[in-house]
């Protein structure tokens, strides 16, 4: 069967949504709940924009969506409280000789 | 209206007939003329539906062309040399995004060392950008080929820039007859330009989106068709404007007594020149012919071969080169042709503006036919390197 493909490559609206990028780093970004306070300082500087604070046990948290996070870290540079850190991804655990 | 005027003024009296929405430029030498001469008509209120834009560089320029072309706007700009290269990573993109902006370059020299003078390097940097390319013998040529430009680049089978190339000072600054062409001409050949799709807050859509390896090759498969129906849409569209215009400019290629056995191909101004050179030594009793080539991309392989069947000799002008390699249209040439057999003997000469005397072209071209030039750079002093 054929696809069809938009001359130009011109994208209607929220395409991007089907490019699951979260496989793309070797990292990604974890939050300790009890440390963040909900500033959205976060939210505000992802580049994908794939940090939403949301309403989790009745604390409002930051929460890093795994399927787009690229791993780059900014999330945790700005973190005011510490509360962000960056974790290797299971797959790249291994002994380099 | 027929008029003696220049280079510049005859394509910026063709561009106001096309009527553009967006003219954006930087000025550079030899172009600047051309935007001086819009942006007048603009300041006296010639230019209806038109917006003037002055950017701060050509990178600048292009990139918002890029914007109003996407928007869905007829655009102009015109550049050439450094403007050029510096547009180039825009230009590659507007290609991609498939956006029929129409670039009049007018050929210069690249630096270093810093040349305003003319030669073709300028265009040749921008060969696989996947923009057609034409290039002019004179001023009624250029003017006629801005609607051309426009009908062909926004035909939606095609959808790609257009560069009209055109030879700095030889054209641009000469004092011509040239034709210029009524509102009415125009308006008949060349329809206002709507596309189905541009930018609008009404349905958002975004141009020249991210491809991964699995999406990206067919878009460039699909330039390469685009360029492939243009070939034949521009036949058509020549012709269409031989009938309007009641000018004939040929199809890509324009070929002087077909019969002969030696051949002379090359593009841009210099063709008039060769006109005459080629007329000297057919009364001298040599059978030489000229291939006029005025569509560089896409690239005419058939209909050279075709003309060029029986050729025993060519002999390409070129006026760039692609350094550790040859001429660039030699290279293109002996490309077309393979599987066939002609002797094939490529002059590299005038770059940077360095004159080319009639009388230098003709004892080059018949010492050529008479097997005694060999390939090469002509028309240089002998030196020695140095290190100062």
């Amino acid at each position: 069967m054929k696809i069809r493909l938009n001359i130009g490559a011109i994208s209607e609206p929220l395409q991007s949504e089907q490019f699951k990028t979260g496989d793309w780093g070797t990292e990604w970004s974890f939050v300790d709940r009890e440390k963040c306070t909900a500033c959205r300082v976060c939210e505000q500087f992802c580049p994908d924009g794939c940090i939403e604070v949301k309403e989790i046990e009745g604390k409002e948290v930051a929460v890093v969506d795994h399927n787009y996070c690229k791993g780059c870290g900014v999330c945790a540079s700005v973190c005011r409280y510490g509360a962000i850190k960056m974790e290797l991804k299971e797959l790249f655990k291994v002994d380099v000789c | 209206m027929r008029k003696v005027v220049r280079g510049f003024y005859s394509v910026a009296y063709a561009v106001k007939l096309c009527k553009p929405n967006i003219i954006c430029a930087y000025p550079i030498t030899p172009q600047t003329e051309i935007v001086e001469n819009l942006a007048l008509m603009y300041a006296n209120g010639e230019l209806e539906n038109c917006k003037y834009i002055t950017a701060e560089s050509e990178f600048a320029a292009a990139s918002i062309l890029v914007g109003a072309s996407a928007a869905g706007a007829r655009t102009f700009t015109a550049t050439c040399s450094q403007g050029l290269i510096l547009m180039s990573e825009v230009l590659f993109n507007a290609a991609g995004m498939r956006l029929p902006i129409v670039i009049v370059n007018t050929n210069r020299a690249l630096s270093a060392p810093l040349s305003i003078w003319n030669d073709l390097q300028d265009s040749m940097a921008l060969r696989d950008a996947g923009i057609i390319q034409v290039y002019v013998e004179n001023n009624q040529e250029a003017h006629d080929m801005v609607p051309q430009a426009y009908k062909i680049a926004e035909d939606k089978r095609v959808r790609l820039p257009f560069m009209i190339c055109m030879d700095g000072y030889k054209l641009t600054h000469a004092y011509e007859p040239v034709d210029l062409l009524d509102q009415n001409v125009v308006d008949s050949f060349l329809p206002p330009y709507s596309p189905e799709v541009y930018l609008t807050t009404k349905k958002p859509v975004a141009f020249g989106c991210y491809a991964p390896p699995h999406i990206y090759m067919e878009f460039r498969v699909a330039m390469q068709r685009a360029m492939e129906r243009a070939k034949e849409i521009m036949e058509k569209v020549f012709a269409d404007w031989a009938e309007v215009s009641g000018r004939n400019w040929g199809g890509h290629l324009e070929v002087v007594y077909p019969d002969s056995k030696n051949f002379v191909i090359a593009m841009g101004s210099i063709v008039g020149l060769l006109r005459k050179v080629v007329e000297e030594l057919r009364n001298e009793g040599i059978s030489v012919g000229l291939v006029k080539l005025r569509t560089f991309r896409p690239f005419p392989v058939q209909e050279l071969r075709k003309s060029l069947e029986n050729a025993e000799k060519i002999i390409v002008i070129d006026r760039s080169v692609s350094f550790g390699y040859e001429g660039n249209l030699s290279i293109e040439l002996k490309s077309a042709l393979y599987g066939m057999s002609p002797e094939v003997i490529s002059f590299i000469l005038g770059l940077g503006g360095r004159d080319v005397p009639k009388d230098f072209l003709k004892e080059l071209v018949k010492n050529a036919i008479l097997g005694k030039e060999k390939s090469g750079f002509k028309g240089f002093k002998e030196f020695e390197e140095v290190i100062p």
